[in-house]
């Protein structure tokens, strides 16, 4: 499936590429600063000039302030409402992870590459980025839970009012659909990120080639395939903040768990 | 059939399962639509959990994608 000369190659947006320090080496193990650790740190400065820029605690907030701390305010209202008084100790969890998501996920959207040789990554098209979110949620779950309920926890896996014979095959069910969580967490962001980014780019392959071959395909197909692509990329801006909410939400959802049992 | 063509069809099989999981999606947003507008009062109060169905109807989709890839890039 390699790209033949001239043509857009849907898969290469996603090439992780060293950009310094491709020999550095830890047990083995390559750590060399690549295009998704710098995208990474764009997020994260990003991410830190927007909450400071709102933390001047005025009487009356400015514009700046009103935003950081509705996006506070949210996360603040989505964990009462799902898991309730004990849920504002992870406010700041829940909000890192759903401003670190959604910033990701906009930032790839960003038409960066009009500068020549700059090209925007979307690191969280990637399994392994969303796989440690998605671990770090479940890992706070489970902690949250032994530490809570200790062994009792696992009555999680049992609802109750179940009859004595169905238990054995209930728990093993609930089992497995918990300990698939954070496969399903991850695999959901990290797939509606990455379609979507390659949905976009075998379009402009649409667009380019049709303009090249002459008039007559440029009016039939380049042109619809350009103003298709605008309309994706207005859902793909949709796309990215509904699954930083979902991430968000499960999280919460399963943080409840851990906290109330059932 | 060549073993190439085999994975490209079934990579087009897998089409459908996405296909299945926007009506799952379509039925999860028109039916919360349906009813929020007999009982606006209730709607907002109900978001988190439209949200937490459609994120397990779009879910299955995305799996049928990623079998797609899988036949297509890896297997």
């Amino acid at each position: 499936m390699a790209a033949e000369e001239g043509k857009v190659d849907p898969m290469k947006q996603f090439q992780i590429e060293p950009l310094f320090g491709s020999s550095w080496d830890i047990a083995g193990f390559n750590i060399a600063f690549t295009n998704s650790a710098l995208w990474m740190a764009i997020t994260v400065v990003l991410l830190w000039v927007f909450v400071y820029g709102g933390m001047k605690r005025e009487l009356v907030p400015g514009r700046w302030q009103m935003a950081v701390e509705s996006a506070t305010g949210f996360i603040d209202d989505m964990l009462e409402a799902n898991i309730g008084k004990e849920g504002r100790k992870y406010v700041p969890y829940v909000f890192s992870l759903f401003m670190f998501i959604l910033f990701a996920n906009l930032l790839g959207l960003m038409p960066v590459g009009i500068i020549p040789g700059v090209h925007a990554f979307t690191f969280t098209s990637h399994f392994t980025v969303t796989g440690v979110l998605a671990v770090m949620s479940f890992s706070i779950v489970l902690i949250v839970g032994f530490w809570k309920h200790g062994i009792k926890f696992f009555t999680l896996f049992v609802p109750h009012g179940t009859p004595l014979p169905m238990i054995p095959a209930i728990f093993l069910i609930e089992l497995f659909s918990f300990m698939i969580r954070p496969f399903s967490l991850a695999l959901r962001l990290f797939v509606a990120m990455m379609a979507g980014h390659v949905l976009l780019k075998v379009l402009s392959s649409f667009v380019i080639d049709g303009f090249n071959y002459g008039a007559m395909t440029s009016l039939i197909v380049a042109v619809p395939s350009f103003a298709l692509m605008i309309a994706i990329s207005a859902l793909e801006i949709l796309v990215a903040g509904i699954q930083a909410y979902v991430f968000a939400l499960l999280t919460s959802l399963y943080i409840n768990d851990a906290e109330h049992l059932h | 059939m060549e073993a190439e063509a085999a994975k490209l069809i079934g990579a087009g099989l897998a089409a459908i399962g996405a296909g299945m999981a926007a009506i799952g999606v379509g039925n999860v947003f028109g039916s919360f639509l349906e009813s929020a507008l007999r009982n606006p009062g209730a709607a907002d109060g109900q978001q988190g959990r439209l949200f937490i169905g459609f994120a397990a109807a779009e879910l299955l989709g995305l799996l049928a994608f990623v079998v797609a890839m899988i036949l297509i890039f890896v297997a």
